[in-house]
């Protein structure tokens, strides 16, 4: 950033220097923002509160399965005020946890956490924009989040079939979600998917236009960092993916009320519509949750290793190619419907073609390690766990690719292990990175570095004894979707939960460590992680001025895609 | 470049962007007629073809002798409150040739109730290939308190599927039906089907 825009200074030298850092009220600060920083944090503290929710709602399904039998949906049934305690009671509060778990963690903790909360804060300061285009919009998309959160919270406690909650799956499929579950608390939950999918099309709006309109003079889209180019494919597989959610949940509410027959058969409609919808849906869906993953691990593999990331424009067109590639393979995840032969073999080899712009990141990714001057800060090696334990989901991945295998393994425990790996290890991994790459320099505080690395050896720990035996379970053909399960199946799943208590003792780590840096964290520099770190968020103050770059940096001609900040050297 | 510009090219990405997800919303809703077009040209998912009598006649003047055993199939919903059976099991047909096959369904309650049948075949690859000329599927039936028909299905299958590798180990195919309670219950209509059928 050696040089400022010329068209720009005028305009900047009329207000007062300190205006950058003018902070309104409160209430008007945080509960009507229109700052991409401010909405970022709002995202972040919402997607923490959620994943509080989602993941406690996990551990009352891992108490349950630690033995045979039912032995604690009855409770819960009691606890959330419901009456009676039958068999049937109990199975639909399995199904009602389960749903919830599924539609929190993809919609109101991954998703806030990686596009809303991260994508907010670091879209504009890397491509050296003063905000996002169009602020206000940003701050409706987070209330409609948080609405459509709260309207999945209400359905928890209004009838919905045999008990209260919608006990729907998150696939939300028909018949069960229309004629087999009446009562409100389907309405609810799918009114959470239209809300929470309604704020997702304008956040994505607004990352294209912003990334697309917003750049630095000289930010070329090649000169890019790979997180922003991971934001803008996300924000477009947002785009053309959840309207056809929004399409599919609305027949299914207009099946539920009004007598239409989408997907009923008595009138004519098809239920295996919905999967294809959904799935249409669906598949780009967990790219959306990957995706930006993907680029903040290019993030910080580059800087710790001191190294510009290994293939840079590959690894840019191969986040593309997964998005297209996603949007052509989602019968993979519906082997089992009766498709022909000849379906599944087309499906089968497009899915496994998506294996190869994923080989391109993970090798690009150790291609940028080797040789590299690595130093295993917090973020590092948070990544290159997402890095290994990613590369285990996706090679399970392949193996349930294959239609045939598939028949086998549909619907049971392994399928399970499979996408906790790509999401609760892939996802999660990725946002612990990205939080300890960060958190400094979102609140200008340090967090503890011994505490980090604690957290990511007991997390790693913890989780890697959840998820492992489920392969085991699955493939001994454990059926998920169930609160019992036979006494052969007993070993694998009281392992699993004591897995659990790991990873929750992990969070608490997590918790302590964000209280010591916000209490008694030493203050953190402009660049803390040294000369690795080199895109724009780093030439600014930590936490960086309430308005930024109202004098636009410029990306100079001797800048590449990875380093927009040195200045020219010397040309001696 | 001026600021003025900058909000211009903004509003255009934005409704740019507002009409692809508003497409994608189209297109969503455009799924439900494309997908059932597609199933009953390509017999997607075992989805039987209907024919007329000159499609028939063509099929049958290209009948090789070859055999298909056809197994019947029939079910009821859960709210259908009907007895509802095949009146043969099995039927042994040569290829393109047409066959007539019946159906018993006797209405067990006190109320006329107003039904239609749902179909498909197995394995599905024959769903292209199985043609109805006549089907008691095609249209809504009614039966009155403790009634009971015959109703007959007129159907061939075509000779093509004997050329088709998806078929070549097919002996036997399943043809199914489901009575459902009709959802747009107009007896008038569906009563004027049945003098029609008998």
């Amino acid at each position: 950033m050696a040089t400022t825009a010329d068209g720009f200074q005028a305009h900047t030298e009329d207000h007062a220097h300190d205006h950058a850092d003018h902070k309104p009220g409160f209430f008007a600060r945080w509960f009507m923002s229109t700052n991409h920083k401010d909405i970022g944090t709002l995202y972040l503290i919402f997607a923490i509160i959620a994943g509080i929710i989602g993941g406690a709602i996990s551990g009352l399904m891992r108490w349950e399965l630690a033995a045979p039998g039912l032995q604690v949906m009855g409770q819960v049934v009691s606890a959330l005020g419901g009456d009676g305690t039958s068999f049937d009671q109990q199975g639909h509060m399995w199904n009602v946890l389960i749903t919830a778990h599924g539609l929190i963690m993809v919609f109101f903790m991954v998703m806030p956490a990686m596009i809303g909360g991260f994508g907010n804060w670091f879209v504009p300061l890397m491509i050296g924009a003063p905000d996002m285009a169009f602020p206000r919009m940003n701050n409706v998309s987070f209330w409609l989040t948080v609405a459509g959160f709260f309207s999945l919270l209400f359905s928890l406690f209004v009838p919905g079939g045999v008990g209260n909650g919608a006990g729907i799956g998150w696939t939300a499929y028909a018949p069960l979600s229309t004629t087999a579950s009446p009562g409100p608390a389907v309405d609810f939950a799918i009114f959470s998917l239209h809300l929470a999918g309604a704020g997702s099309i304008l956040g994505a709006t607004n990352f294209i236009t912003t990334i697309f309109n917003m750049r630095a003079p000289g930010m070329t889209l090649h000169k890019m960092p790979l997180f922003v180019w991971s934001v803008l494919v996300t924000a477009f597989l947002l785009l053309l993916a959840l309207p056809v959610l929004a399409a599919a949940i609305t027949m299914l509410l207009t099946d539920r009320n009004f007598g239409t027959t989408f997907f009923t058969a008595a009138g004519g409609g098809d239920p295996v519509l919905y999967q294809h919808l959904f799935w249409f849906f669906g598949h780009p869906e967990v790219y959306i949750m990957i995706l930006p993953g993907f680029g903040m691990v290019s993030q910080i593999v580059a800087t710790f290793s001191r190294k510009p990331v290994f293939g840079y424009l590959g690894m840019a067109y191969a986040m593309v190619a997964i998005g297209v590639v996603g949007f052509i393979v989602w019968a993979h995840h519906m082997y089992t419907v009766g498709l022909s032969v000849n379906t599944k073999m087309y499906f089968t080899a497009a899915t496994m073609v998506i294996a190869v712009p994923t080989g391109i990141k993970i090798f690009s990714w150790i291609a940028t390690m080797w040789g590299g001057s690595i130093e295993f800060k917090s973020p590092m090696v948070w990544a290159m766990g997402f890095i290994f334990l990613f590369t285990v989901g996706g090679v399970t991945g392949v193996v349930l690719a294959n239609g045939g295998i598939d028949d086998n393994l549909h619907d049971t425990y392994y399928v399970v292990a499979h996408f906790h790996y790509v999401l609760s290890m892939g996802a999660v991994f990725s946002i612990f990175a990205g939080f300890y790459y960060w958190f400094p320099k979102m609140s200008g505080r340090w967090h503890s570095e011994f505490l980090s690395h604690l957290h990511f050896w007991t997390f790693f720990v913890g989780v890697n004894v959840i998820f492992f035996p489920m392969h085991f379970l699955g493939l001994q053909g454990m059926a998920r979707r169930y609160p019992d399960f036979t006494a052969a199946y007993s070993y694998w799943n009281e392992i699993a939960s004591y897995g659990y208590l790991i990873m929750a003792g992990s969070m608490i780590i997590f918790f302590v460590n964000i209280g010591y840096a916000l209490l008694a964290g030493r203050r953190a520099e402009d660049n803390y992680w040294g000369e690795g770190a080199t895109t724009l968020e780093w030439s600014l103050s930590s936490p960086p001025p309430f308005h930024q770059f109202e004098t636009l940096p410029v990306i100079e001609d001797h800048h590449s895609a990875d380093d927009h900040i040195s200045a020219k050297p010397a040309t001696a | 470049m001026t600021t003025a510009t900058l909000e211009d090219r903004n509003r255009r990405t934005m409704l740019f962007a507002f009409g692809a997800a508003l497409a994608m919303l189209g297109l969503g809703y455009a799924a439900v007629p494309l997908y059932d077009l597609f199933c009953r040209v390509t017999g997607f998912g075992g989805t039987t073809q209907v024919a007329s009598e000159a499609e028939a006649d063509a099929a049958a003047s290209r009948a090789t002798g070859a055999t298909y055993s056809i197994r019947f199939d029939a079910n009821t919903a859960r709210d259908m409150p009907w007895t509802f059976e095949p009146l043969q099991v099995t039927d042994t047909i040569a290829v393109g040739e047409r066959d007539m096959a019946f159906y018993m369904a006797r209405n067990d309650t006190n109320e006329p109730i107003t039904g239609t049948a749902t179909f498909n075949v197995e394995p599905k690859s024959a769903g292209r290939y199985f043609a109805k000329v006549q089907c008691f599927c095609f249209v809504e039936q009614t039966l009155q308190p403790g009634e009971e028909i015959r109703m007959p299905v007129l159907y061939y299958v075509d000779p093509a599927a004997l050329d088709d590798p998806l078929m070549q180990d097919v002996e036997q195919i399943t043809l199914s039906y489901t009575f459902h309670r009709g959802l747009a219950q107009d007896a008038d209509e569906a009563a004027a089907n049945n003098e029609e059928l008998r």
